[in-house]
């Protein structure tokens, strides 16, 4: 097993730096927040993948890379699988983590949620949550741009704690 | 049932829930790479990275003070050792040493030979006056003041920059008078 570190180490420095470019950097623009946050989970998920894919044959289609990203990539990274993963057989695959870690650790800063422009708590709360939800869409992209497949990559959290990552490969 | 002394490091690492190091490695380096970009100046990521340290080491101490079971430390030696011993030990999983004390015994060095934020790590030409690691630093002062225990921390060695290992100088300017609810009579 390799070399490990406390999970608190993780938690702390995600939530720090979407703290960090959510409301010291972008305050006023949340999608410029956004994208920030979105290209270090790219830079991360890349690295990643091109790491755990270095003694494997290169994938012959997307749905063998998708699997690979549901179960190696994720069990690297959560220690677990992805719950479910379904695909309408045109580049469109959602890939469903039932309890996603990142969320159901995740907690807000009410004192800088306070900062923001929106009126009412509970928008408050999604939106600092979409912004956490950038970084692992980021990874998926990287990780999936690694293997050659450019996509795009975007959160559902209708269904709480479970996540699901909806990646649209580009033709 | 374990005693309710304190809890090695060593301990509190095994019970801790653990995650992949190169996750964290490489999130925090591309973290620091995202700065370097936005912010240009090597200077001001400097400083951010202090900043981020800092709001993490005042949230943190929390986590280690209920989990380390350490209720004060009788001494700035005492406290120097125990952010080397538990500390660093329960939340990166390495050990580090206490060096080059002072005469008054408030200036002394953390020394660590291994340290998980800079695995694949190699520092560009263009990057020279980054201190890489500065987040660590800004996490010991955050947790520090957190103790009432004002501190100002500079590193004095840095294997990305060709030195044999980390230096982190730790120097105690100011102990704010503590105001516990509890006596102090044991």
């Amino acid at each position: 097993m390799g070399r490990e570190v406390s999970e608190s180490c993780i938690d702390s420095l995600l939530t720090e730096m979407v703290s960090t470019y959510c409301h010291r950097f972008y305050a006023n623009k949340p999608e410029l927040a956004a994208r920030r946050i979105e290209a270090i989970g790219y830079q991360v998920g890349h690295q990643l993948s091109e790491r755990y894919t270095m003694e494997r044959p290169r994938f012959t289609d997307h749905l063998e890379a998708i699997k690979f990203i549901c179960k190696d990539f994720w069990s690297e990274l959560f220690k677990k699988q992805i719950d479910n993963l379904k695909t309408n057989h045109r580049g469109t695959f959602v890939l469903q983590d039932n309890r996603f870690r990142w969320l159901t650790r995740m907690s807000v800063d009410p004192q800088s949620e306070s900062q923001d422009n929106f009126a009412d708590g509970e928008n408050k709360a999604a939106q600092a949550t979409s912004m956490h939800l950038y970084f692992p869409c980021g990874i998926i992209r990287g990780a999936l741009s690694n293997l050659g497949i450019p996509c795009a990559v975007s959160a559902d959290i209708s269904n709480l704690p479970a996540c699901s990552f909806v990646v649209r490969i580009k033709a | 049932m374990p005693p309710a002394g304190p809890r090695s490091g060593d301990a509190i690492f095994a019970s801790v829930e653990r995650v992949n190091a190169e996750l964290f490695t490489l999130t925090y380096g591309a973290t620091v790479r995202q700065l370097l970009t936005d912010l240009e100046e090597v200077e001001e990521v400097n400083k951010q990275l202090d900043q981020m340290g800092y709001n993490i080491g005042i949230r943190l101490i929390d986590e280690f003070l209920a989990k380390s079971n350490i209720s004060r430390c009788v001494d700035f030696k005492e406290t120097a050792d125990v952010i080397a011993k538990v500390g660093l030990k329960m939340f990166l999983g390495v050990n580090a040493t206490v060096t080059n004390w002072d005469a008054e015994g408030t200036c002394c060095s953390i020394v660590l030979e291994d340290n998980p934020l800079v695995d694949f790590v190699e520092l560009p030409d263009t990057c020279q006056g980054l201190h890489y690691c500065n987040i660590l630093s800004g996490v010991i002062r955050g947790a520090l003041e957190m103790v009432s225990m004002k501190t100002e921390v500079t590193w004095l060695r840095d294997m990305l920059r060709g030195d044999d290992s980390f230096e982190l100088q730790v120097k105690l300017l100011k102990q704010v008078p503590e105001e516990y609810p509890y006596k102090d009579d044991e």
